[in-house]
């Protein structure tokens, strides 16, 4: 149960932490309704991460659902170092979004035929909600770099600047393996070819170049993080730490 | 009342309207998955729409409530995620009281719900909730709100 519970969170982590940053768009927005889209869809990827943390509170029942959020240390936070980047600009945050959104299109297709019924059952739920995460991300992606010169010149530097983050997405460590063995995780290797299809499309609509692939950066699985999930953090977690009977 | 049966427990459900649109209750919404009756507890299996939805507590509480006012007690709310909840589960009495309150239905097509006219234009994908999209009527020039299909 050990194994199924940090499978369940890496997934929880990855959708709390892009939650997270998200939110911050809310009242930023560059426009009334860009504002409640992004807060729209931050607000899904909160519910997504709250089925699974409470499915971790279920296997781990000496912990709540909030503990797992308000009471880990960063290096015990496994989500994928992409969602804790940060949201730049407009652009900068729809390609990290639409880069994640594939991801987990892809992901969720797989993760819905697990053995393990919560997490089939989530990730069901989650596809219908992600497709439309996408199509809105897709959509902006393809606007901005196929919009005017300097709209197109931000948003290709948006990519070029996010792409070492993409390389986590494909990983297979040892618990990956053991979860595929048990027929509850996913090929993450498998979901490349796809992932690459639908990036390379895109990106072709969009006229941006795909970057070339060099290094890529790693270490979510085993708790490594950039310096920026410290202080997401340290803000996230202000409240239930500084106040910790407090009801919300 | 210290038991009722599964039927009164289904009617007075069927008094708890939705927290964002009252003119449907939760049960035409189509979120309360089943009741069961257990060890002489109702075991009531609710699914929220959309994950993140706000008002998947308020309505859990509201049930709640409602039981409690009727003086039933022995009940028990579970959150269940299978099967993942979809438009399809509302009927079409539910379907015309969403559009007479303003809001098209959720069907494969929108219509503007005030002058049913199928000359619209999507303003946002995203809505003042989970569950709606943003339109506006080319005819009739009124913007309105279209609930998904999901």
């Amino acid at each position: 149960m050990k194994d199924i519970l940090q499978y369940t969170l890496r997934i929880a982590d990855t959708s709390l932490i892009l939650a997270q940053r998200l939110s911050e768009w809310c009242s930023k927005g560059p426009t009334l309704e860009e504002d409640i889209a992004l807060s729209n869809i931050s607000l899904d990827l909160f519910g997504q991460a709250n089925g699974l943390l409470e499915y971790a509170a279920k296997i781990d029942q000496s912990k709540s659902a909030d503990d797992f959020a308000f009471k880990r240390d960063e290096r015990n936070f496994y989500n994928l170092q992409i969602c804790e980047q940060e949201n730049g600009h407009f652009g900068d945050t729809m390609v990290r979004q639409f880069l994640c959104d594939t991801y987990f299109m892809l992901f969720y297709q797989q993760l819905s035929s697990s053995k393990d019924e919560n997490l089939a059952a989530i990730a069901n739920k989650s596809i219908k909600e992600v497709a439309y995460h996408l199509r809105h991300s897709k959509n902006w992606l393809i606007r901005l770099g196929d919009g005017t010169k300097e709209s197109n010149l931000k948003v290709q530097k948006s990519l070029d600047k996010v792409w070492k983050f993409t390389g986590e997405f494909f990983e297979m460590d040892e618990l990956d393996h053991l979860m595929l063995d048990e027929k509850i995780g996913v090929n993450n290797t498998l979901l490349k070819k796809e992932w690459d299809n639908i990036v390379n499309q895109v990106l072709s609509d969009a006229k941006i170049s795909r970057p070339k692939d060099s290094y890529m950066m790693t270490g979510s699985k085993r708790g490594l993080h950039t310096e920026l999930l410290g202080k997401m953090l340290a803000e996230m977690q202000y409240l239930p730490r500084a106040y910790p009977n407090a009801k919300w | 009342m210290q038991s009722g049966s599964i039927k009164t427990i289904w009617e007075l459900l069927n008094n708890v309207p939705d927290p964002e649109i009252p003119v449907i209750s939760v049960v035409e919404l189509g979120v309360i998955r089943d009741v069961r009756l257990i060890n002489n507890e109702f075991i009531i299996s609710v699914t929220p729409t959309y994950s993140g939805c706000p008002a998947v507590k308020t309505f859990q509480d509201d049930i709640h409530t409602e039981l409690i006012t009727n003086k039933i007690t022995n009940f028990k709310i579970e959150v269940v995620y299978k099967p993942a909840w979809t438009t399809d589960w509302m009927n079409a009495s539910t379907k015309a009281k969403l559009k007479k309150y303003g809001i098209s239905p959720p069907e494969k097509i929108a219509q503007c719900p005030q002058c049913n006219s199928k000359s619209i234009e999507l303003i946002s994908e995203f809505g003042a909730t989970a569950c709606k999209a943003l339109y506006k009527c080319s005819d009739c020039l009124e913007p309105f709100e279209h609930f998904k299909c999901i």
